[in-house]
């Protein structure tokens, strides 16, 4: 660990209760700082294998800002590279994605597979005696997986993905039941959406149930949406805090409510009738049901993971009033109707034009203007303390508009920067 | 109306029509520009395509893909006065040109042009460029939007909020 993260290894008492202090989204240090004790240590999602299919596909990612070659390798196996040479340093990799069996560097031609291993080199007689096997491209040190979720992890070692997941696994369980074959696949390419704010204001957001009926009232109104309702004063949905900075608003208790099968998606079994059957074929009736009432979850996976619904997020820092919005429709296996209409949601709704996303992130964008401003310097994260409670579990949870969420990103990230490197 | 048959005048058809959509969308007069489309109009700004990649829109992310009647949602949306990332609006004035007809099939006419677009707005200065093609219809009244895809020359890297009329 460098000179930098042992001089800002204290928040200084910036993080309080119901408080925090608003230079944490301003500060550039504490940025540089976020990206080593976050961002290069804890479980970061990478990406999906669905979108590295074939044998030899791969396509590129990021952890933090570190540029990830996500690999299959023709043995199936997927791999966490990363995107420099090991000779002097030139980007190795400059498509997004594709096919291949190796990478050439286009600098002195070292060419490598795509497991990492170093191939060879241009006139090799130039380095006899040197040991190939030494000169392997980077890897990100750990690589799990969870229903085909792709995580690394630059710590050697530390929790488990398993165990960094804790409670909030449960939710991706919850979302692959809605595919008939238990599957989802991320193959409708992603909406790159940049926006001049802190990645903490994005990860706050996508948990916060009080601005919809605000931000959103617009394109609620016109569209006649019922999604408004969700997170309304009267709402029985609750916000949850899983612990490890995950978070979820939790939309079951109204969608049981309501007791519609395929309402949390607005629609009905009518629409969806090939759906409807797999899904009944799967299941059975009852416990079809009951998935096609419940939907799909709403929750954020700590750090860079928000999975809304019909969509998921993945949210790339750049700097420290910089991140990049990834967002695509979630394609659920053996699901082909559902699939088309989820991806014309998606597109409607997220994205630079999105009719959601856009205000969303014009809120990011002046959030961070309006943080900078001197006075008060507190950020005010108190709404709910007073009837914040513990659901069977023993997770926290509150109303749906409550900022559980935020207090319990804010409780996570505090152990995190105050952990020894 | 049909097409015209002499090009000089098809071709001043179609530039009247392009500037005055264009004017409409700098201006935010919504409804007026909501009215050039015909009535199986299809809005499309696709995303990834800027290299050369082939995208097809019905399985794909695009930026927009409007059908007619979200075209009309849109509209109606920014019409609310309450779609935060247009109020205030974004200050706007673009160029087209390079206008050519590319094709005619009676009663359409297939034309590109290249957009330059300047926008301020509260977070900043930001300059579009765009390939831009439309279907025009003939019809009782003249011209009319079937069809127009707007190719930002930057659609496969991260771009700022894109929310005006493009
Ligand atoms: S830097 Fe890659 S081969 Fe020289
Ligand atoms: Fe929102």
């Amino acid at each position: 660990m460098d000179g930098l993260s042992r001089a800002h290894s204290s928040l200084g008492g910036r993080i309080q209760p119901d408080r925090v202090h608003g230079s944490l989204y301003t500060d550039p240090d504490l940025f540089e700082w976020e990206m080593e004790n976050i961002w290069h240590r804890v479980w970061v999602y990478v990406g999906h294998e669905s979108e590295v299919a074939k044998p030899n596909d791969f396509i590129v990612k990021t952890i933090g800002r570190q540029p990830v070659i996500m690999t299959r390798d023709r043995d199936g196996k997927v791999h966490l590279l990363l995107n420099r040479c090991t000779h002097r340093g030139n980007q190795v990799c400059s498509a997004d994605k594709g096919n291949s069996r190796s990478f050439t560097c286009p600098y002195h031609s070292w060419t490598f597979a795509n497991d990492g291993r170093l191939m060879g080199y241009a006139f090799a007689d130039g380095y006899e005696g040197k040991d190939k096997s030494q000169l392997g491209l980077g890897r990100v040190p750990r690589v799990a997986t969870h229903k085909g979720f792709v995580f690394g992890s630059f710590a050697e070692e530390g929790p488990t993905l398993e165990e960094h997941l804790g409670g909030a696994i449960e939710t991706i369980d919850r979302l692959v039941r809605t595919s008939p074959e238990g599957e989802v696949e991320i193959t409708a390419g992603f909406l790159k959406h940049r926006t001049k704010a802190n990645w903490k204001f994005v990860l706050e957001n996508e948990c916060d149930g009080y601005h919809p009926a605000f931000v959103h009232q617009s394109i609620f109104n016109v569209a006649e949406s019922g999604i408004g309702s969700l997170y309304g004063a009267e709402s029985t949905a609750v916000t949850r805090d899983y612990g490890n900075g995950h978070t979820e608003v939790d939309l079951r208790p109204e969608f049981r409510r309501i007791g519609q099968p395929l309402g949390w998606f607005g629609t009905n079994p009518a629409r969806l009738p090939d759906y409807v059957s797999k899904m009944r074929a799967a299941y059975g009736e009852e416990k079809a049901n009951e998935i096609m009432i419940d939907g799909t979850p709403h929750v954020m996976i700590f750090p860079n993971l928000f999975i809304a619904e019909i969509q998921i997020f993945v949210i790339q820092p750049i700097a420290v009033d910089e991140v990049v919005q990834h967002s695509t429709a979630l394609q659920f296996k053996g699901a082909p109707d559902l699939n088309r209409r989820m991806r014309q949601q998606t597109m409607g709704s997220v994205g630079p034009a999105g009719l959601l996303l856009a205000d969303d992130t014009e809120m990011y964008e002046r959030n961070q203007r309006g943080i900078a401003v001197r006075r008060p310097e507190w950020v005010f994260l108190g709404r709910g303390t007073h009837r914040e409670r513990r659901d069977a579990d023993g997770f926290r949870i509150g109303h749906s508009t409550d900022e559980v969420p935020s207090r319990g990103i804010w409780r996570h990230y505090q152990g995190l920067m105050e952990a020894a490197p | 109306m049909s097409v015209p048959s002499d090009r000089a005048a098809l071709m001043w058809d179609v530039q009247q029509f392009v500037f005055r959509e264009a004017r409409l969308q700098d201006d935010h007069e919504y409804a007026a520009w909501d009215e050039l489309w015909t009535d199986d109009g299809v809005y499309w700004i696709p995303a990834n395509t800027a290299d050369g990649t082939e995208v097809d829109p019905e399985r794909e992310m695009s930026i927009l893909y409007d059908n007619r009647s979200r075209i009309r949602l849109r509209v109606k949306q920014l019409l609310t006065g309450r779609r935060h990332t247009q109020e205030p609006k974004s200050q706007l004035r673009r160029i087209i040109g390079n206008i050519e007809i590319l094709s005619v099939d009676e009663p359409d006419v297939r034309v590109g042009a290249n957009s330059i677009i300047f926008e301020s707005s509260i977070r900043d200065d930001t300059t579009w460029a765009a390939r831009n093609e439309y279907v025009l219809r003939y019809g009782e009244d003249g011209l009319r939007m079937a069809y127009k895809k707007v190719t930002l020359a930057n659609n496969n890297r991260a771009i700022f909020t894109l929310s005006f009329l493009v």
